[in-house]
């Protein structure tokens, strides 16, 4: 089977005398190789507690299609991406999940076709009189199931939109289908169990308001031991300047915690009043994931009535890939307007905007040789590199987490260019679909990154990679063990800061090995 | 008889064609898109945005970061095409009403336009042995997919067969243009009588007919791409759409 675009590769590998694999390799083409990897369906519950219908109706069809119907006059998205493909195949080598399992159904267009199919069948002049002239197909339970299917081994990280020439965004489509099969009552476990916990309780990890307190008091005690001063981590403080929203992972999983302790460092370094808040305990909004405005606006709002409930002036968000998204792209869509917060800042602000301002202000001072056993890379979380921005140029999502790290540590060095800024590659975890029952398709979309990885810490001896997505540091922390590296390989860029930051009233060296504590 | 048949032909696809896409257009910019979707890094202005839709659509841009090969092939097609169709501008305009300098810069044209035909039918031959050859492209190419090809090919061939085989006669294939063109209805100047241009313009005409139900959207569409025509604007300006914005109110359903 000739395949040009193999050759090209194999071209360029052997003028490298490279021996290792190219991070984008590409497979060979298994037909329904992941066809039947099918994740847990939502419950009844978890349905209903979203406004989603607990029983697939009789007449399931017809629902199908009149929401198709209803999303193709709300969402131009889904129209002119469903109208405008060409078929020219230039995404089609584009998605890591495809890299990974040689399934052509993860091809970005072919995912698409699952749902183009239908809608063609239905909604197009040609797809009703000649369906099998232009792929059109009608809808049986065997499209539900490939739909159910293929749609949640997307990570909706938009690496497709880079490349097409009309920047077809497969995450679109995903979201559509995901939201057209909860309107039958067919979601996904995982996903919408989260939500509905947000809505009760507050967070993704359902942790209640004193189960946070606790937590953040423990919390406090360890730093206190490891610096020798009281650092606080604040919670419903009324009147604070700053409302930090972070992942709830930052209360409870690693590397996430360390991150979260950098935050708190450098707000006490800089002596800012700020606070976190128990109802908005969460800045991961899973609503995006199942394509729901109402869901996702539900849960935002939630960030607006702290806000106010609290009297903050600013919001800033902790290190999460698809909350940022939702934080800088959407917020001021689904809770704004934020007039009442302080106009000069831009709401919400992304810690790493936070820290590096500080930084670029000669506020902040590091000891770098404290991350000096490490040689880190940068993991451009997707959806910070493809959906949002920081500060104020484009491209500020790639620089400023990078000149944090490099303010923190003395050895970074970057992996190959096709792997990182607009052209990362996911994680394999993002968009839904970090759960066990997905580890085979998370395994294999996480290798394009692994073997990137491998690369740079072959060739250039680096030790560990930094992440800013909550997603992200969970599912590297899951996968690394698989391709031969160590867990703890995966960083959070405030942990780094953390390691480094110089905090002015700490007590001497000395002092704090013999554990003494300073009055505050 | 033949020509009655093509001059009503003739009328008929253009008015589905400017209808078709110009409904579809119409429908484009009705259909909201409720949230920002920018594909980032993305320019911050108006002027930003339009400079980077002028690069996607002049030099496909992004086609080009993704693949070399649909790039050039794509590439050359469609500028073969755009100078092709420059060219035919002088059998459908009447000189008296073409300001000089325009006129003289379609004459200018002519000999490239004449070169341009074979890099269209040459890129498109090149995409095609992708679609057949590459085991990915195979696989989501519908026979619709082919037959398009098939059908730009075999408009391309037999309009250079007239060129260089079997030329028609360009003067009254003019004049039947311009009858067309002043409506004088049921007096059409008659058709050259050529094979090879009847096969060519029933292939141009089922191209106008199946424009506005096909992929050829694409064309359209590129402009209406939310993640391409978006400016990144999220926190500065509140982005909110009438069906949006009546959740908050509580007024109206989603
Ligand atoms: C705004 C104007 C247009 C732009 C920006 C545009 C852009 C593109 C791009 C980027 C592709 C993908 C690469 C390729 O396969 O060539 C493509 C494909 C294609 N375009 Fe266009 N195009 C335009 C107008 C047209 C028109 C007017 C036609 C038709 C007569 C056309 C016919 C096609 C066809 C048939 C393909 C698919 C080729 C294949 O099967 O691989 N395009 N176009
Ligand atoms: S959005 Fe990402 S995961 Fe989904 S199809 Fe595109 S490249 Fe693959
Ligand atoms: S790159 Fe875009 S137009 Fe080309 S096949 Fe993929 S989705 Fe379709
Ligand atoms: S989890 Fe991280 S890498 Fe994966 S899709 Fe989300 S942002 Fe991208």
């Amino acid at each position: 089977m000739s395949d040009l675009d193999k050759s090209e590769l194999d071209e360029a590998l052997a003028g490298a005398g490279i021996e290792l694999p190219d991070p984008l390799e590409m497979p060979e083409m298994k037909p329904g190789a992941m066809g039947d990897l099918h994740s847990f369906e939502a419950y009844p519950q978890h349905e209903t507690d979203l406004g989603f219908p607990g029983e697939r109706p009789d007449d399931w069809k017809e629902v199908v299609i009149d929401k198709m119907a209803d999303l193709r006059t709300r969402y131009r998205s889904f129209r002119v991406y469903l109208d405008s493909c060409v078929k020219c195949g230039a995404c089609t080598d584009k998605c890591h999940y495809y890299l990974g399992s040689g399934d052509p159904k993860n091809m970005p267009v072919a995912r698409q076709d699952l749902m183009r199919s239908v809608y063609r069948r239905y909604f197009t002049l040609p797809g009703k009189y000649f369906p099998w002239l232009v792929g059109a197909r009608d809808l049986t339970e065997d499209v539900l199931d490939e739909w159910y299917n293929y749609y949640h081994q997307c990570s909706q990280c938009r690496r497709c939109s880079v490349y097409c020439p009309y920047g077809i965004d497969t995450a679109e489509i995903s979201m559509a289908a995901r939201e057209i099969m909860d309107s039958i009552g067919k979601g996904q476990k995982y996903c919408n169990e989260i939500i509905a916990k947000v809505h009760s309780i507050g967070n993704n990890l359902g942790m209640p308001a004193k189960a946070i307190l606790a937590t953040m008091e423990d919390f406090e005690e360890e730093l206190e031991e490891d610096t020798g001063i009281a650092i606080k981590l604040p919670v419903d403080k009324k009147g604070a300047d700053i409302l930090l929203v972070t992942p709830s992972a930052d209360f409870f999983a690693e590397p996430h915690i360390d991150g979260l302790f950098g935050y708190a460092k450098v707000f006490h370094e800089l002596g800012v009043d700020w606070t976190l808040s128990t109802t908005a305990s969460e800045a991961g909004n899973f609503g995006m994931f199942i394509g729901s405005y109402e869901n996702m606006r539900k849960v935002s709002l939630r960030i607006r009535e702290a806000a106010l409930e609290l009297g903050v002036k600013r919001i800033v968000f902790g290190e999460c890939g698809h909350a940022w998204r939702v934080g800088y792209a959407f917020l001021n869509t689904l809770a704004g307007p934020w007039d009442f917060l302080d106009p000069r800042y831009p709401v919400p602000q992304h810690i790493c905007e936070f820290t590096n301002d500080a930084i670029e202000n000669g506020e902040l001072k590091f000891d770098k040789t404290k991350n000096d056993h490490m040689t880190l890379t940068f993991h451009d979380s997707c959806n910070v590199a493809r959906a949002t921005r920081m500060g104020d140029k484009p491209g500020g999502q790639f620089e400023i987490p990078r000149a944090v790290i490099k303010a923190a540590c003395n050895n970074y060095h970057d992996m190959e260019d096709d792997t990182i800024g607009e052209a990362t590659v996911c994680c394999g975890g993002g968009g839904g679909i970090l759960t066990d029952d997905l580890m085979d398709i998370r395994v294999k979309g996480a290798q394009p990154r692994m073997r990137a990885l491998r690369k740079v810490t072959e060739e250039h001896g680096v030790t560990n990679m930094a992440a800013i997505c909550a997603i992200c540091k969970s599912q590297f922390a899951k996968v690394l063990p698989k391709y031969d590296f160590n867990m703890e390989a995966i960083q959070s860029v405030h942990q780094l800061v953390s390691n480094a930051i110089i905090m002015s009233d700490a007590p001497k060296e000395d002092d704090t090995k013999s554990k003494s504590k300073k009055e505050d | 008889m033949i020509t009655t048949i093509f001059a009503l032909a003739f009328y008929f696809a253009t008015i589905l064609l400017i209808v078709g896409v110009g409904y579809r257009i119409y429908e484009y910019t009705i259909v909201p898109a409720p949230l920002k979707i920018a594909t980032t890094p993305a320019p911050t202005t108006t002027t930003g945005v339009v400079y980077r839709m002028f690069r996607e659509v002049a030099l496909f841009e992004s086609l080009f970061k993704a693949n070399k090969w649909i790039w050039i092939f794509g590439y050359m097609f469609h500028v073969g095409l755009l100078l092709v169709l420059v060219r035919h501008l002088r059998y459908f305009l009447d000189p008296r009403f073409v300001p000089g300098i325009v006129w003289y810069g379609l004459e200018l044209i002519q000999p490239i336009g004449k070169y341009a035909g074979f890099a269209m039918i040459a890129g498109l031959a090149g995409l095609w042995a992708r679609r057949v050859l590459v085991n990915r492209v195979r696989y989501i190419s519908s026979p619709s997919d082919h037959l398009m090809l098939a059908l730009l090919i075999a408009i391309g061939a037999s309009g250079m067969i007239m060129q260089y085989v079997n030329p028609t006669d360009i003067t009254s294939l003019k004049n039947f243009f311009m009858s067309l063109a002043y409506f004088n209805l049921f007096d059409w100047q008659p058709l050259p009588d050529n094979l090879f241009l009847m096969g060519h313009l029933t292939l141009v005409l089922t191209l106008m007919i199946i424009f506005p139900y096909s992929k050829l959207l694409h064309a359209p569409g590129i402009f209406f791409s939310p993640s391409r025509n978006q400016v990144d604007n999220p926190r500065e300006v509140r982005h909110i759409v009438p069906w949006a914005k009546s959740l908050e109110d509580g007024s109206g359903k989603k």
